[in-house]
């Protein structure tokens, strides 16, 4: 044991949510390979100081992410795809992206518009 | 240890009832299945500690039934008792024993008791076992009280406030040998408690009660993912009937706000119709549901 999962409480996201992006973070830097096996429910509850409910949460909801892979009885693994570390980070480049597109749209921006203004601040960066 | 002793509820308590002069407790039905942690959240005053009473066989229910380990509470209460733990802030401690003495105590009556233990709790809650019991703060008598509900191991736990009025260090000291019993699963702990952001940590299941009646009880996640914030804005008068699963309703100017006990995306979507602009769907705290809910519930009593 000794995941090291540390929960904020000014975070306002759901523990659950926060669960699982330690969990992904875990898996695209890499520390957690494809096929490692995760933790069992009732050990990472306390090595996270949560609900076991909290964590069965998290683990569902990385299944039907494709994330991780539970076998009954045997446990959860991460998911065997060589570039899921990849996958997770891109996943959460096109999260930040749609933010910006609202956010884009909210002050009357174009696709246009905001292309230059992301080509213009690349080099920056 | 059969199969049966591992699935069965730990606590059932099925259409209980007890009246007092001042106050009634109604209607309450409680499970608690091997495993799992109960957070009991109620105002003050609400009926927190007379169910509890109930659960440990300390009073008679005047109807309905109380199970706990497989047994009827009060009357095979001495069989139920060796496998229950319980701690409150009213526990019955001997001011003038030492609380070596009281451990010595615990040891000879119960056959489970764990000194390995309890010496390690000494050190965790930092206390001294030659000092006498009277001699003790609150935060100090509160830990005494846990520790020698935990070492015994009890497969239940049942916890009367046991964080109230506990310095933030030794609320977390607390709140970590509630993980050690978490890591058992035939084990199970009831706790009750008005800060809800413990409650809201380490609890299982939920159940809210509220002037001798339970208002809500079910599994955290299913609850915290049921009530919403959402946010909106419209230059359109909205009103509270054009939309349902509300709880709590304003729109003053071209604002609003609406607390829903159901969420749906379709609340969002009827908003959009509606010509609001939808701005924010939050999540909410326990504190928050809490509140909202114990104002709802007496709402309804008074219409």
């Amino acid at each position: 044991m000794g995941h090291d999962f540390i929960l904020s409480q000014s975070d306002g996201r759901p523990m659950y949510l926060q669960i699982m992006e330690q969990i992904k973070l875990r898996i695209a830097v890499g520390d957690w390979q494809p096929g490692f096996k995760l933790p069992s429910i009732r050990e990472l509850a306390v090595d996270a100081k949560v609900s076991v409910i909290t964590i069965k949460r998290a683990y569902q909801d990385l299944e039907t992410e494709g994330v991780i892979v539970t076998q009954q009885g045997k446990g959860s693994f991460v998911a065997a795809e060589d570039d899921i570390g990849q996958r997770l980070k891109e996943a959460e480049l096109d999260q930040h992206l749609t933010q910006v597109i609202k956010t884009a749209k909210s002050v009357q921006l174009d696709v246009e518009e905001l292309i230059s203004r992301l080509r213009k601040r690349w080099p920056e960066a | 240890m059969n199969s049966n002793e591992t699935t069965q509820p730990l606590i059932k308590l099925n259409g209980v009832g007890k009246a007092y002069q001042h106050f009634e407790l109604s209607d309450v039905d409680l499970t608690l299945e091997p495993g799992c942690v109960m957070g009991f959240i109620g105002p003050n005053g609400a009926g927190k500690s007379t169910t509890i009473r109930l659960i440990m066989g300390l009073v008679q229910a005047d109807r309905g039934d109380v199970e706990v380990l497989g047994v009827p509470m009060p009357e095979q209460m001495a069989a139920a008792k060796r496998d229950i733990g319980f701690a409150s802030e009213d526990m019955r401690l001997f001011k003038n024993g030492t609380l070596a003495w009281h451990m010595n105590f615990m040891r000879r009556i119960y056959p489970g008791w764990d000194d390995n233990y309890a010496q390690v709790l000494l050190k965790r809650f930092d206390l001294r076992p030659e000092q006498k019991l009277k001699g003790f703060s609150h935060g100090q008598r509160v830990k005494a009280g846990l520790l020698l509900a935990l070492a015994r191991r009890p497969r239940l736990l049942v916890l009367d406030e046991p964080t109230t009025g506990l310095d933030p260090v030794a609320r977390k000291e607390v709140l970590n040998e509630l993980l050690e019993v978490l890591a058992d699963e035939s084990r199970a702990v009831l706790f009750s408690s008005h800060n809800t952001q413990d409650v809201e940590q380490l609890s299982d299941t939920i159940t809210f009660i509220d002037r001798g009646r339970i208002i809500d009880s079910q599994d955290k996640e299913t609850f915290l993912d049921k009530w919403r914030r959402v946010r909106f804005r419209a230059a359109a008068e909205i009103r509270e009937e054009d939309l349902t699963g509300v709880v709590e309703f304003h729109h003053r100017g071209q604002l609003g706000s609406v607390i829903t006990d159901r969420f749906e995306p379709a609340m969002t979507e009827r908003l959009t119709h509606l010509g609001a602009e939808v701005q924010g769907v939050e999540p909410m705290t326990l504190e928050e549901i809490f509140v909202a809910e114990v104002e709802a519930s007496r709402e309804e009593v008074l219409l």
